[in-house]
C-alpha cells in the first residue's frame, strides 16, 4: 500500500515526508547490509592470513634456538632453517627472471604503445594475453624437459637437471606479459599533446620515445617492475619443477646448479607426505617462510601503488 | 658541445643532417627483437609440448582422459584431476562469484568516498598481490584445520573456499571495473523515476554491466583453474590414490581424496622416468584444451549477451 506524502512537523518546521515505504526502505537496508558484509569480508580473509601466518611463526621460533636460523644450509627435517640460503636463491631467481622479462616486457610495451599499428596491435595484444594465462606448472614443465635439455645444457656442458637458471628464465617469461601490460598502460596514458608537441618541434619518432614518452611514463614503469619482482619472488610451481633440491639445499651462487627458494622450500614441505599435519619445527617453519614471503611482495606492491599514484596524479 | 643536447639541437641536427635516423631504425628493430623473442617463446612452448605429448593422446586418446592416476606410466590417465578440477570451479563460482560482486557492487554504487572505503579498496588490491602459496598457507590453517567440522579437513571444499579466497580480489577489481564502465546518466534516469538505489543497480546498472562482469568472472575462473600451488598446501593429494567408485557424488565432496589436473602435471614433471615426460606433456595437453574451451565459451557467451542487451 502506498502512503500518500504526508506533512510531518519536525522540530517544528512542516516539511515533506518524501521516504516512502517502510518495507521498501528496510529491504533496502538489508540489501545495503549484505553487500556491506561481501566488501567486508575481505578484511576478514587479510586478518585470517595474517594471523594463521603470525600465530604458527611464532610457534616457530619459540620452539628452535635462534642459533638454528644461520645454520648450514636449509634442511628443515635435520632442523637446520638457514634463511638466508633460501632467501639468496630467491634473489638469484628473480635477478635471471628480471634479466629475461625486463627488456622483453618493456620491449613488447613500448613497440605496442609507440610503434605497432592499431590492426597488428588488435592481433599481438591477445597473444600476450594468452601467454599469460598459461598456467605456471606449464611453464615449470617446459623449464625442465625444454629449456634445460635443448638449450642450457647445449651451452653449458656442467648445466644439471635441476638448475636454477632455468627456473629464472621461466619465471621470467611468466613475468614478461605482466610487465608488457603495466608499462604499456602507463604509457598509453602519456597524453598525446606531449607526443604531437615533440613532434611540432621536429623531433623524430624515436627522440619522441626515449625523451618525452619513457621519461613521461616512467613512475608506471618502475611500478611494473616492481610487481614483476614481487611476482617472481612469489612464484611457486616453476621453483618446485624445474630448480630442484627439494629435499633442502646449501647454499649455492651457481645458477646451473639447484637450489631451493623460499617458495621452493614451502612446496616441498607441502608435498613432504603428511607431516604437514603434524607438529615438528618443519611443519611451522612453513609459516615462517610465508610470513616472511608475505612481507616482502607486500613492501613490494604498496610501493609500486605509489608510483602508479604518481603517473595518475600528474595526468 | 654540451654533453646533453637540448631538445631544439637535436630538431636543428635532424632538419639539417642528410644521415639517415640510424638510433631510429636501431630502436625499431631492437624493439621488434624483443616482440617476436616474446611471441616465439609462445610459440616453442607450445609447439615442444605438442611434440613430446602428442603422441599419448594419439594413441590412448580417451582412455587416457578416462584413466585413473596409476603408478605405472603407460597406464596412469588424468580423470580424477579433471573431475576434481571441475569440482573446484564449482565451488569457486558458487563462492567468489556472489561475493565479488557484491563488493564490488558495494564498492562501487554504496560507499562514500571515507577512510572506510579507501581503506577497503587498498585491502582488496594489496590481497590481489599475495602470492598463491601463501593463500594456500590461508587455506591449510583456515579450512583444512579451524573449520574442519565444516569442510571435512582435507576435501575438495577445502581447496575449492581456498581458490575461491585467492581469486577473490581479482574478482572484485574487474567487477568494479565494469560498473564503473557503466554511464552516470543511467542511473540518473532511473534515480529520477523514484527508484531506489537497489532498484537502480538491480534494474538499470549490473544489465548493462553484465557482459563485462562475466568475461572478468570467467577469466578469474580460468585463473583458478591453472593454479596449483595453494592447492599442494590445501588437502590435494600429490600422488596416486584409489578412485573412490563405491562413494556417492556427495561423499567424494565432503569425505573423499581430491586432486586437481596441474597438481597431476605438477606430480608426473617431478617423477625422474622418461616415461613421464610423454604423460606430463599429455596432460598439459588436457590442461590447455580445457582453458580455450572455457575462454572461448565465455566470449560466444558474453557476444549473446552483448545482444540481447542491445535489444532490450
Amino acid at each position: 500500500m502506498d502512503r500518500p506524502l504526508t506533512v510531518t512537523t519536525d522540530h517544528g518546521r512542516a516539511g515533506l515526508d518524501l521516504r516512502g515505504d517502510p518495507a521498501r526502505r528496510r529491504r533496502e537496508r538489508l540489501i545495503r547490509g549484505i553487500l556491506f558484509g561481501s566488501a567486508a569480508f575481505s578484511i576478514l580473509v587479510s586478518a585470517a592470513i595474517i594471523l594463521s601466518l603470525l600465530g604458527e611463526a611464532v610457534t616457530f621460533v619459540s620452539q628452535i634456538e635462534l642459533g638454528q636460523l644461520w645454520a648450514d644450509g636449509w634442511f628443515p627435517r635435520r632442523g637446520r632453517f638457514d634463511l638466508w640460503t633460501i632467501f639468496v636463491h630467491s634473489l638469484l631467481i628473480t635477478a635471471i627472471a628480471m634479466v629475461v622479462a625486463v627488456p622483453l616486457g618493456l620491449g613488447s610495451a613500448i613497440y605496442l604503445s609507440e610503434y605497432a599499428r592499431p590492426n597488428v596491435r588488435r592481433v599481438i595484444k591477445p597473444t600476450l594475453e594468452v601467454l599469460a594465462g598459461i598456467p605456471s606448472v606449464v611453464l615449470g614443465f617446459f623449464a625442465l624437459a625444454f629449456i634445460t635439455p635443448q638449450v642450457l645444457q647445449r651451452l653449458f656442458e656442467s648445466t644439471q637437471i635441476f638448475n636454477m637458471l632455468a627456473a629464472g628464465i621461466g619465471v621470467g617469461i611468466l613475468t614478461t606479459p605482466l610487465i608488457a601490460s603495466i608499462s604499456e598502460d602507463a604509457m598509453r596514458s602519456v597524453p598525446l599533446a606531449l607526443r604531437e608537441a615533440s613532434y611540432g618541434l621536429g623531433a623524430r619518432k624515436v627522440h619522441t620515445t626515449l625523451r618525452v614518452v619513457i621519461p613521461s611514463a616512467v613512475s608506471g614503469i618502475v611500478a611494473s617492475f616492481i610487481v614483476g619482482v614481487s611476482r617472481a619472488i612469489g612464484e611457486t610451481m616453476v621453483v618446485a619443477i624445474a630448480a630442484g633440491a627439494s629435499g633442502g639445499s646449501l647454499l649455492n651462487w651457481n645458477p646451473l646448479k639447484g637450489g631451493q627458494t623460499m617458495t621452493g622450500a614451502m612446496a616441498s614441505l607441502a608435498i613432504g607426505s603428511d607431516q604437514v599435519a603434524g607438529d615438528d619445527a618443519a611443519f611451522q617453519s612453513l609459516f615462517f617462510v610465508g610470513l616472511l614471503l608475505f612481507l616482502i611482495t607486500l613492501i613490494l606492491n604498496v610501493a609500486s601503488e605509489r608510483f602508479v599514484r604518481r603517473v595518475r596524479q600528474r595526468y | 658541445m654540451a654533453t646533453t643536447l637540448t631538445t631544439s639541437d637535436l630538431v636543428r641536427q635532424s632538419l639539417t643532417s642528410r644521415k639517415t635516423d640510424r638510433l631510429g631504425t636501431l630502436l625499431a628493430v631492437a624493439l621488434l627483437v624483443s616482440l617476436f623473442c616474446v611471441l616465439g617463446l609462445l610459440v616453442t612452448l607450445i609447439a615442444s609440448i605438442v611434440a613430446q605429448g602428442w603422441g599419448t593422446l594419439a594413441d590412448r586418446g580417451l582412455e587416457f582422459v578416462q584413466g585413473a592416476l596409476n603408478p605405472e606410466p603407460a597406464r596412469a590417465g588424468v580423470y580424477q584431476g579433471i573431475i576434481g578440477s571441475v569440482l573446484l570451479m564449482v565451488i569457486v563460482v558458487l563462492v567468489a562469484f556472489p561475493l565479488g560482486i557484491g563488493a564490488a557492487v558495494y564498492l562501487e554504487e554504496y560507499a562514500r568516498d571515507s577512510k572506510i572505503t579507501r581503506a577497503l579498496t587498498a585491502n582488496i588490491r594489496n590481497l590481489a598481490g599475495v602470492p598463491s602459496i601463501v593463500f594456500g598457507l590461508l587455506g591449510l590453517a583456515v579450512f583444512v584445520k579451524l573449520l574442519s567440522g565444516l569442510t571435512g579437513g582435507r576435501t575438495v571444499i577445502a581447496g575449492g573456499l581456498t581458490l575461491a579466497v585467492l581469486v577473490l580480489p581479482i574478482m572484485i577489481i574487474t567487477a568494479s571495473e565494469a560498473l564503473r564502465a557503466v554511464p552516470t546518466s543511467i542511473r540518473e534516469a532511473a534515480y529520477g523515476v523514484g527508484a531506489t538505489r537497489w532498484e537502480v543497480v538491480r534494474h538499470h546498472v549490473l544489465p548493462v554491466a553484465a557482459p563485462a562482469i562475466f568475461t572478468g568472472a570467467v577469466l578469474t575462473i580460468a585463473r583458478a583453474f591453472g593454479e596449483s600451488a595453494p592447492l599442494l598446501l590445501a588437502g590435494a593429494i600429490v600422488g596416486n590414490f584409489l578412485s573412490n567408485g563405491t562413494m556417492s557424488t556427495w561423499q567424494v565432496v565432503t569425505e573423499g581424496n581430491y586432486t586437481a589436473l596441474p597438481i597431476i602435471v605438477f606430480n608426473w614433471a617431478r617423477q625422474p622416468q622418461q616415461e613421464f615426460r610423454a604423460i606430463t606433456a599429455a596432460a598439459i595437453i588436457v590442461l590447455l584444451v580445457l582453458l580455450f574451451i572455457v575462454n572461448a565459451g565465455a566470449i560466444l557467451l558474453r557476444d549473446r549477451f552483448e545482444k540481447r542487451a542491445i535489444r532490450g
